[in-house]
């Protein structure tokens, strides 16, 4: 058994992540999900969270949205509709979309409208968390 | 003698439409390697999605049930047709035309309508009384498509497929990037989702243009979700990253295409230019002896 896990996060449009990492919590649809070298195959979906990852000590974080992960033999692999690193979240563009998402539910009481806001929002929501939190992208 | 100008006028002309075909011959190229990026980078998630999928299906078999998997008759077939917007690029839009008109010729007793990505395809069959239901135009011409719009016209496929129990097949047919000068014409069965069987080599009939997948090796996973559940989730993203590859491919090969024949009218070019050239020399020549041979003659008969 290998003290480390192949970790990749792919999405439809590109490969965000290649990399051997030490632990990794992903946001499962039925709660976090803790993985740590030597777990079982699984298959799970995911909601909009944060992924974080260590490797060697420090502790990595990211966006991710949708998809599912496949963990099997030390490999975990990712598949969402959107993976992000901290310095990639445009701050001010997230934040549009938080206003407009709060706006549009609001307005919409139910049905699809209402729930495509509400993932936006929370999309949103985790974005600007993660981009506050992290200080590779502070500068900006 | 008098075409001496003539001949100038048409080199002249001709260097302007090479100056053309060689700037869109770079254009081409530049876009040709970030089609060419994409396709690449979407791999990885189009292969693991295929294996999961592959995965969860034999485990599901017969008693699985969804809309987008089952099949059902063998009447009404819609045909999802990727072709360029623009010309110019050699026989990418005729062949992949043909292909379609084939297909259709194959089909002829069923009920066919279409869905078109692409002017061109658009255009055609438009002329031709086929029934269009739906048109996607400005989706590969820009050279890039994401995978929003993809997911799109994903949408509208699988509602349409859903909604409308009467449509039994989708297919898609578009133009595989083989290499810059190589395309092949994929015809795909898109919905229902062919069921893979156990053993790979026999698995979904028709989707030859796909991809190797590993061979199948079962894995007794933990499902955090039911397998049920997942996989009525996975289907339609499979239908999108799908319909993706297909606009990916189709857009890397068009500049590809156009790589080519814009290359190869470069050469035309330069080719008519140089016998152009040494026609006009031959002319002037000519004119110069024959100047020569009347002043030598004049100057002879002047002297007697």
């Amino acid at each position: 058994m290998a003290d480390r896990i192949q970790l990749e996060i792919i999405t439809p449009e590109r490969r965000v992540l290649s990399e051997a990492v030490d632990a990794v919590t992903v946001p499962g649809l039925n709660g976090e999900l803790g993985i740590l070298p030597g777990h079982t195959p699984l298959i799970s979906q995911l909601r909009t969270g944060v992924l974080s990852y260590t490797q060697g000590g420090t502790a990595r974080r990211l966006h991710v949205s949708g998809g599912f992960v496949e963990v099997s033999e030390d490999r975990v692999s990712v598949l969402a509709d959107i993976a992000e690193q901290p310095d990639e979240i445009d701050v001010a563009s997230a934040r549009q979309e938080r206003e407009r998402a709060e706006r549009e539910l609001g307005a919409s009481a139910n049905g699809i409208e209402f729930e495509a806001a509400q993932e936006r929002l929370e999309r949103s929501q985790v974005r600007l968390q993660l981009a506050a939190e992290s200080p590779s992208a502070a500068p900006r | 003698m008098a075409n001496l100008l003539d001949i100038r006028r048409r080199i002249k002309s001709v260097k302007n439409t090479q100056q053309i075909t060689k700037a869109m011959k770079m254009v081409s190229a530049a876009k040709l390697k970030r089609a060419q990026d994409r396709v690449v980078a979407a791999r990885p998630f189009a292969n693991k999605m295929t294996e999961v999928l592959t995965e969860l299906a034999a485990r599901e078999r017969e008693d699985f049930h969804h809309p987008l998997l089952d099949s059902r008759g063998d009447e009404r077939y819609l045909v999802i047709l990727v072709t360029a917007d623009k010309g110019l690029c050699g026989a990418f839009n005729t062949n992949i035309i043909k292909a379609a008109q084939v297909f259709l010729r194959q089909h002829e007793g069923k009920q066919l309508e279409m869905l078109v990505a692409g002017r061109k395809g658009r255009d055609f069959f438009r002329r031709r009384n086929m029934t269009i239901s739906g048109e996607y135009i400005g989706l590969t011409g820009s050279g890039r498509v994401e995978y929003e719009e993809a997911v799109n016209v994903a949408h509208a496929v699988i509602k349409r497929f859903s909604e409308d129990k009467e449509l039994d097949k989708v297919f898609i047919i578009y133009n595989e990037f083989k290499s810059v000068i190589q395309q092949r014409v994929v015809v795909e069965q898109l919905l229902p989702v062919a069921r893979v069987e156990e053993n790979a080599d026999s698995a979904a009939p028709g989707r030859e243009g796909a991809q190797g997948v590993q061979p199948l090796t079962l894995v007794d996973y933990i499902y955090e979700q039911s397998p049920e559940d997942i996989f009525s989730r996975l289907l339609p993203r499979f239908v999108e990253t799908q319909i993706y590859r297909a606009l990916l491919e189709s857009i890397a090969s068009e500049q590809g295409a156009r790589m080519t024949a814009m290359d190869a009218a470069s050469k035309n070019a330069g080719e008519l230019i140089n016998t152009l050239t040494l026609n006009m020399n031959r002319i002037r020549q000519a004119r110069i002896t024959t100047e020569i041979i009347e002043i030598v003659s004049g100057s002879a008969a002047a002297a007697r």
